[in-house]
């Protein structure tokens, strides 16, 4: 269920499933992420894509209000198996309204999952256990991260589990935990300091909600140096919910401050010039990890 | 499209549960049994009632803030719902609701929203899946006058048109939204038209009068069952309390002492039936039968509400997740 989704979604989507499960929406994003809702409790297992992230504070209302609380507010007696799908086209002067990366923003309403797949293998190993689930599911996309090519596994039973992260790369110096599109910078960081003997361990936590802490724990007893990256703004981001648990529950591991690199306090920009450095940079990202040298 | 002769005692039934009920709870909730705001329907019975009759068992319905009256008229057992308002482990919503949320499933309530107009979509989307699934299931949705300048009530109507999905969207009009009445707040007073906006019929009904509602309801029903689309019906009531029982508004009256008067005395929707089943021949001895059988459930509804032990606090997490995520990250307290 979105707009334009039979013309965009590819003619295959609608040859392929049919006309009764491909449904062009009508611009009223608050009450057709309702509908999917309302749809999703009486049996279908619906996917609301919301095409732009920014569009989702409109059918805030509906995932907050409704889809996270209905199943707590009944006492159990309401399911709600929904995906809602938020892509986010943080770049390529989309200028602030169509820029958006909005996760925090759920991140702080009990009741909902969020993933932020990053690999051709993960979107569909997680895609997958968000249908399955039995909850409301949020899927952050990162549009720059759709050019990425990759092996799938064809099994279609093959699951990513929801609140699992993922060790990128293994490494001993410096923990980085990069989220969404930060991941394609930190790699390329990653692989520059590896030239001078640089070990840095990268982790994708890949759901945003719940954060599998443990593996950051882990990670962090190793190399006792922590730098988180991500595109959102700065306040109240993931990295600052991150920072917050590693210092309340693994303070000792820490030989150095958490460093944490994101967008900052100020909305996306429209010109190339302004948006060219808005975000962390493989540049920024390498500052960040010899800082805690 | 009349109410039959057993329906018409049923009619006479849920009404008075209704109305037991929240007079029953108002002595509760003054005795400190009821914790939070507590909306009573007394007024409003028949627009209920009429509606919810109209429907099968397996229909569907969704409401609002103003909730007890909703599951009782769709034939709800009372005490699950006494002992919700009173925040009891044995609540309906195991006491995560409260008084504005008396969604009960089991009679196929999806949801009673404290969000004006935030189970319109929700009706919507429940008769959305009827359509695509292929099954003859309808929707009724309750809103009230205020919730018409919401715009998911514009979105879903053009939504249900659209698609003709079987919903029926019924509008209770106590004409006043908490203090603000229609004609302060509607730039067209008249809510029915504005379903000429949308390509359906717009229906306004005596919603004192649970036979003219249950008519418009069951013509709407046969409509959404036959596939032609979906039907919005004005029922226009008075609420006879303040908008939470207790409320205190300060400054000049919004409505006129005179006014909530002469709607308690001439326009009472059960006292006004009561007349008619007794014009139309019924005897005075069935009906003090079902006044004797209802005040009984109100009794036992409150004795079982009473008795149901409060939750325990180790269950807060509880009906958080349908499918909890087994990590130890996943732990609400702690994420």
């Amino acid at each position: 269920m979105g707009e334009d989704i039979s013309v965009y979604g590819g003619d295959k989507l609608v040859e392929r499933f049919g006309k009764h499960r491909i449904w062009d929406m009508p611009i009223s994003e608050g009450s057709f992420t309702g509908v999917g809702i309302g749809a999703a409790i009486n049996g279908l297992r619906p996917i609301v894509d919301l095409e732009f992230a920014s569009f989702a504070y409109l059918a805030s209302d509906q995932i907050i209000n409704q889809a996270s609380k209905l199943q707590y507010m009944t006492g159990g007696q309401i399911d709600i198996p929904i995906v809602i799908r938020c892509c986010m086209f943080s770049t390529g002067s989309m200028a602030a309204q169509h820029a958006d990366r909005p996760y925090p923003f759920f991140m702080n309403v009990p009741g909902l999952k969020i993933i932020s797949p990053t690999s051709p293998a993960d979107i569909k190993g997680l895609m997958k256990s968000a249908i399955r689930d039995g909850d409301p599911v949020l899927v952050f996309e990162e549009k720059r991260l759709w050019p990425l090519k990759g092996n799938v596994p064809t099994d279609p039973d093959l699951l990513v589990p929801i609140g699992k992260a993922d060790v990128k790369r293994v490494g001993s110096d410096v923990t980085l935990i990069a989220i969404a599109g930060a991941i394609r910078p930190a790699l390329d960081a990653v692989e520059a300091l590896a030239t001078e003997g640089i070990s840095v361990e990268v982790i994708d936590p890949r759901t945003l909600k719940p954060l599998d802490h443990e593996t950051f724990k882990t990670s962090v007893a190793k190399t006792g140096r922590l730098v988180i990256v991500e595109n959102a703004h700065r306040v109240c981001n993931v990295g600052s919910e991150i920072a917050a648990e590693m210092a309340e529950e693994a303070f000792d591991l820490l030989k150095r401050p958490i460093l944490r690199l994101s967008a900052p306090d100020i909305h996306v920009p429209f010109s190339p010039a302004l948006e060219k450095n808005f975000y962390p940079t493989k540049d920024s990202i390498i500052a960040a990890v010899r800082r805690l040298l | 499209m009349q109410l039959s002769g057993d329906q018409k005692l049923e009619a006479y039934r849920r009404m008075l549960r209704i109305r037991r009920f929240e007079e029953e709870g108002m002595r509760q909730f003054k005795a400190g049994k009821i914790p939070g705001p507590f909306h009573v329907s007394m007024g409003q019975e028949a627009a209920i009632v009429g509606s919810c009759l109209a429907l099968r068992a397996d229909d569907a319905m969704t409401g609002t803030h103003r909730s007890h009256g909703h599951p009782i008229g769709k034939g709800a057992h009372l005490d699950a719902l006494m002992a919700e308002v009173m925040g009891k482990e044995g609540g309906i919503c195991k006491g995560r609701g409260g008084s504005m949320h008396l969604a009960d499933r089991s009679v196929g309530i999806i949801s009673e929203s404290a969000i004006v107009g935030g189970g319109i979509p929700l009706a919507t989307g429940c008769a959305f899946s009827a359509r695509v699934r292929g099954i003859d299931q309808v929707t009724l949705c309750f809103f009230g006058d205020g919730a018409v300048n919401q715009g998911t009530f514009h979105e879903s109507l053009n939504m249900a048109s659209l698609w003709k999905l079987p919903v029926i969207y019924l509008c209770e009009n106590n004409g006043y939204a908490i203090t603000t009445s229609v004609a302060r707040s509607h730039g067209q007073p008249d809510i029915a038209l504005r379903a000429a906006g949308y390509g359906m019929p717009g229906v306004t009904v005596d919603g004192q009068d649970v036979g003219a509602v249950y008519e418009a309801t069951a013509r709407a029903v046969t409509r959404a069952r036959a596939g032609e689309g979906p039907t919005l019906i004005v029922a226009n009531t008075y609420r006879f309390d303040e908008h939470s029982f207790g409320l205190v508004i300060p400054g000049e009256p919004y409505r006129s002492i005179e006014e909530v008067d002469t709607y308690k005395r001439d326009r009472d929707p059960i006292e006004l039936y009561r007349t008619v089943l007794l014009e139309e021949g019924i005897n005075e001895g069935s009906l003090a039968e079902i006044e004797e059988e209802v005040t009984e459930a109100v009794k036992q509804a409150v004795k079982f509400a009473l008795a149901s032990p409060l939750p325990r606090p180790e269950t807060l997490p509880d009906y958080l997740f349908n499918s909890p995520v087994a990590a130890a990250a996943a732990n609400p307290e702690r994420n």
